[in-house]
């Protein structure tokens, strides 16, 4: 039992770092005493290790055709079977992790920070900015979520970075109005009346007093909405509109398994248990992050 | 320890209350004995004395984690940890009631005030239909509500805070309850309305004979209200004595506890202050 | 130091216009300890906000430090006049250890040497080093609000204002907060304006008084005349009375009145 334990838990931390890692370790053993929240961490980490290292996780290369063995059911050679061309799908499936890595990554970098900003700018300065910006909000929300993302790559054209801005365009309006609705809460209180007692400026207030607040509720908020962009990065896959062939996206393997669902089941059936497992894997993180961050459950 | 002549409707023998926390188990409530007969008992104490805890530990509202055990709970001779759950939940809201300081987290917001009390007859089988409504509103005129026909239809959060304790009351006391225990009843209200509330439950609390447990942090108010007072530290009794004997307690943490209090006529001096000494927590510690 | 002229602060719009301050006036001199009583709804509390600036409409004469109150408060008001709410539980930031709290004022005013003032301001109100870097929630309530007049502290301000600052604690803590507050009026020469609905406090800490209800002052006086319950208005003397304790005999008479 090193000094570790006694430095993580002593009641008088003596530095910033050591108060901040105090939290951070009673948050995580909250976490882990939460056997689902620890399941969707085990699976969000074994799809970031499958990115990380598919070329040394992989069997096969994802792309190399193999045409004497297609259709080949799972076997000791291919562990999950090939698809119509003879690809390996285990090595595809550990490769296409990159792809739905890539998407989520990237709609989460952007959907988070605008929803936060739009929505603690909208509920503190209040009056006018608050109308319009909500409105806005409103706007975006009124798109339907795959129609918009379907039209958006039909127009600009299939690839990733097109589905992105479309999953993102509509991902965001739901995280400034969960930010919003936060915000309005935390401005009536009695420390933010005493930060503008100090002469903290509204900007200061709403980025060093109301973001750190509202941030739990938003990164939960996201966590979960990365299972609903994992599927729907893979319906535009499914239909064309994702990633181009060959890269192996799961939504687009699906696609071409389609056709031989009833008698070589195992080509659609493997990527889809994947989808299955990375959206389950991010719901579950985000209930579990919920327990641990957020305040009203304390 | 009861005043002599009244019998006890409440024996508590080594009540304790712990809570598991990750550091350990906490105690709140470390061995506490006293009863109560048909008087009027104060519980007075700092915040974290265990001084609420022994008070919900008798009606049984414990929050879920925490265990309660003690030698001896009973209330009229049953024992109280011994009960039935349903028999015990019946017992807590027929026979003994409790008031707690903001009504509002008490009564149903959605409910109008007078039916919340006419419910309380209904369910416990004292009364029904318009029955049932004339003893609310008699309850609520014996709370001294003025227009209890308004208070009556009123929505809780349509009452001041003086006239929602008011209404609290009336619902605790409408089933006739043996034992009240009222925890801090009147700590949120203005000092002018303090007065008539605490008048109000004197008044009530004497006429009908209940017993009475007051859980209070103001050891002034409870010594001429009360007729015995109980001094709690860090769960456990430090003193019990007769309310009029308050003013010589021997206790240093009581006497701490009346002294530190300003008074009007008392002058701008520094006000004396409790030195915490760690030897009063750690003693009586032994059984 | 503080002049107030016909103060009136009204909330609302229309019809539902609520006025919280009708029009009142009173001063405060240099160094002294003004005390403001009364019961919830008196507007005591909205007098001390608007002094602190928090009230945006507002209308009167108010002078503080020998300039207007100005309605959108600058730095340099900020650090003549500070406040200290009533709650310790909802004034600090959950998230926030102390350091953090304490740095900010230092942080939003530019005053360098932060390591150095945290430390001393902590000790200023009773609290060591051990403290520091704890979270709101490790503290008890007095603790709490040591570290909300730390923070007020930290800007030396003249004016303290000081909203029922022990109204949320024991009583055995509020003898040690009021105490403290007392040795800090002494040491650094500021002007209190405490606001309280206990007249013992008031009584304790004040050298004059004014009495609230409904939003006007009924009665202005001092200490000595509080003490000895030389009060010439109704409501006042029925204030006294009610703090005086409960009291069996006139129990009853008092609630018929009620």
């Amino acid at each position: 039992m090193g000094g570790w334990r006694a430095y993580l838990t002593t009641a008088s931390p003596r530095s910033r770092r050591q108060a901040a890692l105090q939290r951070a370790w009673l948050g995580w053993l909250t976490f882990r005493t939460n056997p689902a929240a620890m399941l969707g961490l085990g699976i969000v980490s074994a799809l970031v290790l499958c990115a990380a290292a598919a070329p040394w996780l992989a069997t096969h290369s994802p792309i190399e055709q193999d045409l004497v063995r297609r259709l080949a059911p799972p076997s000791a050679e291919h562990w999950l079977g090939t698809d119509e061309l003879g690809r390996d799908i285990y090595s595809r499936i550990v490769y296409g992790a990159r792809i739905t890595l890539r998407i989520v990554a990237l709609v989460a970098v952007i959907i988070g920070p605008i929803g936060l900003a739009i929505g603690c700018l909208a509920g503190t300065l209040g009056g006018a900015v608050d109308a319009v910006l909500m409105r806005l909000t409103d706007v975006f929300l009124a798109f339907p979520r795959l129609v918009l993302a379907l039209a958006l790559t039909a127009a600009l054209g299939p690839g990733i970075e097109n589905a992105v801005i479309a999953i993102g365009l509509t991902g965001w309006p739901p995280l400034a109005r969960l930010a919003r609705a936060e915000t309005l809460t935390i401005r009536r209180s009695d420390f933010i009346a005493a930060a503008r007692v100090i002469g903290a400026s509204q900007l200061r207030i709403v980025a060093v007093h109301v973001v750190p607040l509202c941030l739990p509720s938003v990164i939960i908020r996201l966590t979960l909405d990365m299972a609903g962009v994992i599927l729907i990065a893979a319906g535009l896959g499914f239909l064309g509109l994702g990633a181009t062939p060959p890269s192996p996206e799961w939504g687009a393997m699906i696609a071409t398994g389609r056709k031989f669902v009833l008698d070589q089941w195992w080509i659609a059936a493997m990527p889809g248990l994947a989808i299955c497992a990375a959206s389950l894997g991010f719901n579950l993180l985000g209930d579990g992050l919920r327990d641990v961050l957020d305040p009203k459950l304390r | 320890m009861t005043a002599p002549g009244t019998p006890a409707i409440l024996e508590v023998d080594d009540l304790r209350v712990a809570f598991p926390t990750r550091g350990g188990l906490v105690h709140a409530v470390r061995g506490v004995s006293f009863s109560v007969g048909r008087e009027k008992v104060a519980i007075v104490g700092e915040s974290g004395s265990g001084k609420s805890m022994t008070g919900r530990a008798i009606i049984g509202a414990v929050p879920r984690t925490g265990t309660v055990t003690a030698k001896r709970l009973a209330f009229d001779g049953m024992d109280l940890l011994a009960l039935p759950p349903a028999r015990r939940r019946a017992l807590a809201g027929r026979r003994i009631a409790m008031v707690l300081q903001d009504p509002k987290f008490s009564l149903n917001p959605v409910m109008r005030v007078g039916e919340q009390i006419a419910e309380g007859f209904r369910v416990h089988g004292i009364a029904r239909g318009a029955e049932a409504r004339d003893r609310a509103l008699a309850m609520l005129e014996a709370v001294r509500i003025r227009d209890p026909g308004r208070v009556y239809r009123a929505y809780p959060h349509e009452l001041s805070g003086g006239m929602g304790q008011r209404a609290m009351i009336a619902m605790m006391l409408a089933p006739g309850p043996d034992l009240l225990i009222a925890d801090e009843p009147t700590s949120a209200l203005d000092v002018t309305v303090q007065a008539q509330v605490l008048a109000i439950i004197d008044d009530l609390v004497s006429r009908s004979g209940m017993g009475l447990i007051f859980i209070s942090h103001d050891l002034d108010l409870v010594a001429r209200f009360c007729d015995r007072v109980i001094v709690m530290l860090a769960g456990r009794i430090v003193e019990s004595v007769a309310a009029s004997d308050l003013r010589r307690v021997s206790h240093p943490y009581a006497q701490g506890l009346l002294r530190c209090v300003p008074r009007i006529d008392g002058g701008q001096g520094d006000l004396p202050t409790l030195s915490r000494d760690a030897i009063w927590r750690a003693e009586g510690s032994a059984p | 130091m503080i002049a107030v002229r016909d103060l009136t602060v009204r909330f609302g719009l229309g019809a539902d216009v609520v006025t919280a301050v009708g029009g009142i006036g009173f001063d405060v001199r240099a160094g002294e300890s003004f005390g403001i009583v009364g019961e919830s709804g008196s507007g005591k509390s909205t007098v001390l906000r608007a002094l602190a600036g928090l009230v945006d409409d507002w209308s009167g004469a108010v002078s503080v430090a020998g300039a207007p109150l100005p309605r959108r408060p600058d730095r340099a008001f900020r650090r003549r006049v500070q406040l200290v709410l009533q709650d310790p539980y909802a004034s600090l930031h959950p998230r926030q250890t102390v350091d953090r709290i304490l740095a900010e004022p230092l942080a939003v005013h530019g005053i360098p040497d932060a390591d150095r003032r945290i430390v001393d301001a902590l000790a200023a109100v009773g609290l060591d080093a051990s403290f520091r870097f704890r979270y709101p929630h490790q503290l008890s309530g007095g603790q709490r609000q040591r570290v909300a007049v730390a923070r007020a502290l930290l800007l030396d301000p003249e004016i303290l204002l000081l909203d029922e600052p022990t109204s949320a604690l024991d009583v055995s803590v509020q003898a040690e907060v009021l105490n403290l507050l007392r040795k800090l009026r002494r040491e650094r020469r500021m002007t209190f304006v405490l606001v309280s609905h206990n007249l013992a406090v008031v009584a304790n800490m004040c050298d004059r008084v004014a009495v609230m209800t409904g939003g006007l002052i009924v009665e202005q006086l001092d200490a000595p005349r509080l003490a000895a319950g030389t009060v010439t208005h109704e409501y006042t003397s029925a204030l006294l009375r009610a703090s005086a304790g409960y009291d069996r005999s006139h129990g009853a008479h008092d609630a018929a009145m009620g």
